[in-house]
C-alpha cells in the first residue's frame, strides 16, 4: 500500500468535512424544490377551493349569467374558446409543422434557416398583447366586427413559433440512420420524410402542438381587441364572443358576487382543460415510445 | 504496388464494374482509381484497414453519397453496363435495385411487418403482401424468432435479429445486388455466424458485396476479395485497391506483398 492511504481507513466517518457538506447540501437541495412545487400546489388548492361550488352541469350548459340575475354558466364561453382555438389550431399547426418540417429537412444548415430560425425567435417574444392590437387594425377595423375568427388568427400567430420549433427539433432528433434505412431502400426525399421522419417524430410534435394549444387558451391579451366579450350563444365564427379567459379578466373584477364565483369555476375548467392536454400528450408519447 | 486485376480470372457474368474511379471530398482526394468487376450472384468482400475508402466505395454503387454535399467522383461506374452516374439515371430507382445493409442496425421505429413492408409499399406493390413479409423473413433466417409478433416494434428485437430484419426488409425489394457495410460489427459471434450462414443462401438469388474488417470472415464466407490499402501523400491519405482476386488466392498466394502482410496479420 502506498504511504499517502496507510493511515485511512476504509470505514465512512458521518462527521467528515465532506460528508456533512453532502448532507446538508442534498437537504438545502430537497428542500428547493419543494419550494418549487408550493406556487403549483397553492393555485390548484386555490382555484379547486373556490370553484368547486359552482362546477357542474349548468356551468357547461347555461350562458353567462346578466349582472344582478342569479345561476347560469359558462357555456357561451365555452362555444368562444372553443371557435378561437379551433381556428386558431386549424391555422397554426398546419403552417408551423410544414414549416418545422421544412427547416430540419431541405433547408437544414443554410443561410435561410438561420434566418427563418431567427425570425421564429423573435416572433415568439413579440408580447402577446401587441398581436392582439396588430389583429385588431388588420383584421377587425377591415371586417368591421369583433370575430372568433379575428381571436383565431391572434392567437395562431402566438402559436406558430412555438409548434415550428418543437416540430424542428423533435424533426431533428431523428436518427440519421433511419433516414439513411429509408434512402437506401429506395425511397424519395419526399416519401423519406413524410413515411419516416415524420411519423418517428410525431409525438414530439404532438406534444409542442397541444403545449401552444393549452397556452393560447388561456391567453387573454391577444383575445381583448379581437374577440371583446358577448353574452349568449353564436351563429357564426364571424359573430363577437366571449372566451373562457376573457369571462373571468371580467366577473373576476365585477362586483356580483354571482359572476365572482362563475370566474372561479370558469379558471376551474382552464386549469382542468390545460391539465388534461399535458396529461394526453404524455400518453400519446408513451404509447408512440 | 497498384496492379488492379479488372476481372479475376473465372469471373463470367459482371453485374458492377468500376473504372479508373476516384472519389472526392470537397479536395479531399480519398479515394484514387478503383479499377474492378462484381460478378453475378457471388459475394465479394472488401478488407482493408481504415480510412482505406472501402466504404465509399461501396456507398457509390448505390449512389448513397449522393446525400453527402461535398462529394464528387471522377471516373464511371457500370451497373449492368449502364453509368451509373450519367445525368439521366434517377439514384432513387438505382437504389431500389441496389440495397444496402448498414453496420449498425437501423429497424424504423415501426412493427416488424411494416419494416418489410416499408419498400415494396414505396413502389405501390400490389401483390399479397402478408405472402411477402413472410417470404423476406423466411429468407433472412428470422421467420421463426418473429412470426408470432408481426405487430412489435422493430426495434424491441435483440441486435442480431434487428440485422436480419434490415436484412428481410432490404430483399424485401427483391433487389439485384445487396451491398453490406461491415453488417456485423455490432453483433456478438452467435449472430455473427447466423448473418454469414445467411449470406451463403442469399447469393443463390443476389449479388452481396460485404465490406468487412474481419479476415476471417472474408476468408469464410466471399468468394471474391478486394484489398484496399491507405497511402499517405503530400495532400491527405488515399485510399486504392492493392489487390483483387478469388478469396482463396488473395488469403493463400497473394501477389502483392502488402496483401500478403495484411492477410497474415503482420501489417505495416
Amino acid at each position: 500500500m502506498s504511504e499517502l492511504l496507510q493511515n485511512r481507513s476504509l470505514q465512512r466517518n458521518p462527521w467528515a468535512p465532506r460528508t456533512l457538506f453532502s448532507t446538508t447540501m442534498s437537504g438545502v437541495v430537497m428542500l428547493c424544490a419543494l419550494l418549487a412545487l408550493v406556487p403549483l400546489i397553492a393555485v390548484l388548492g386555490y382555484v379547486l377551493v373556490n370553484g368547486l361550488s359552482r362546477f357542474d352541469l349548468s356551468l357547461l350548459t347555461q350562458v353567462q349569467p346578466a349582472p344582478r340575475e342569479l345561476g347560469g354558466g359558462v357555456g357561451n364561453a365555452i362555444q368562444g374558446t372553443l371557435y378561437t382555438v379551433g381556428i386558431a389550431i386549424a391555422l397554426a399547426v398546419p403552417f408551423g409543422v410544414v414549416g418545422g418540417g421544412s427547416l430540419s429537412e431541405f433547408v437544414r444548415d443554410t443561410r435561410a434557416a438561420r434566418w427563418i430560425g431567427f425570425a421564429t425567435n423573435v416572433l415568439s417574444g413579440v408580447p402577446s398583447i401587441v398581436v392582439g392590437a396588430f389583429m385588431y387594425g388588420a383584421v377587425v377595423a377591415t371586417t368591421k366586427r369583433y370575430s372568433a375568427v379575428a381571436g383565431g388568427l391572434a392567437l395562431a400567430v402566438l402559436m406558430l413559433p412555438v409548434i415550428v420549433r418543437t416540430a424542428t427539433e423533435a424533426l431533428e432528433l431523428v436518427p440519421s440512420e433511419i433516414r439513411q434505412a429509408s434512402v437506401g431502400l429506395g425511397s424519395t426525399k419526399f416519401q423519406t420524410v413524410s413515411r419516416v421522419v415524420l411519423p418517428a417524430a410525431l409525438p414530439g410534435i404532438l406534444t409542442g402542438v397541444m403545449l401552444s394549444v393549452a397556452r393560447a387558451t388561456g391567453e387573454t391579451a391577444p383575445v381583448i381587441f379581437t374577440v371583446l366579450g358577448w353574452h349568449t350563444w353564436i351563429g357564426s365564427v364571424w359573430d363577437q364572443t366571449n372566451t373562457l379567459s376573457l369571462l373571468v379578466y371580467k366577473f373576476a373584477t365585477s362586483p356580483f358576487d354571482n359572476q365572482k364565483s362563475l370566474a372561479w369555476s370558469a379558471s376551474l375548467l382552464l386549469v382542468l382543460f390545460v391539465f388534461a392536454l399535458n396529461v394526453i400528450a404524455r400518453l400519446v408519447v408513451r404509447r408512440r415510445a | 504496388m497498384t496492379a488492379q486485376l479488372k476481372s479475376p480470372a473465372q469471373m463470367t457474368n459482371t453485374v458492377l464494374q468500376a473504372e479508373n474511379l476516384n472519389i472526392y471530398y470537397g479536395k479531399f482526394h480519398a479515394v484514387r482509381d478503383v479499377t474492378l468487376a462484381v460478378p453475378k450472384n457471388a459475394i465479394t468482400a472488401f478488407i482493408g484497414p481504415s480510412g482505406c475508402g472501402k466504404s465509399t466505395v461501396l456507398r457509390c454503387f448505390n449512389r448513397l453519397n449522393d446525400l453527402i454535399k461535398s462529394f464528387s467522383l471522377r471516373g464511371q461506374v457500370f451497373y449492368h453496363g449502364q453509368d451509373l452516374y450519367a445525368p439521366e439515371v434517377d439514384p432513387v430507382e438505382v437504389r431500389r435495385r441496389i440495397g444496402m445493409v448498414f453496420q449498425k442496425p437501423n429497424p424504423f421505429p415501426k412493427s416488424i411487418y411494416d419494416n418489410i413492408a416499408f419498400g415494396p409499399r414505396l413502389v405501390g406493390y400490389k401483390g399479397n403482401m402478408n405472402q411477402l413479409v413472410e417470404q423476406s423473413l423466411r429468407g433472412a433466417a428470422l421467420w421463426d424468432e418473429v412470426k408470432d409478433k408481426l405487430k412489435e416494434s422493430g426495434t424491441a428485437l435483440s441486435g442480431g435479429q434487428q440485422q436480419r430484419l434490415c436484412i428481410a426488409r432490404t430483399i424485401a425489394m427483391q433487389p439485384d445486388v445487396i451491398l453490406m457495410d461491415e453488417p456485423c460489427s455490432a453483433l456478438d459471434p452467435i449472430s455473427t455466424l447466423k448473418v454469414e450462414d445467411l449470406l451463403q443462401e442469399l447469393k443463390e438469388q443476389f449479388t452481396i458485396i460485404i465490406v468487412t474488417h474481419n479476415m476471417q470472415q472474408a476468408s469464410r464466407a466471399s468468394d471474391y476479395t478486394a484489398f484496399f490499402n491507405v497511402e499517405a501523400t503530400p495532400q491527405g491519405r488515399v485510399g486504392h485497391v492493392v489487390e483483387y482476386d478469388r478469396t482463396e488466392m488473395i488469403f493463400q498466394n497473394p501477389k502483392e506483398q502488402a496483401t500478403q502482410a495484411y492477410v497474415s496479420g503482420r501489417f505495416g
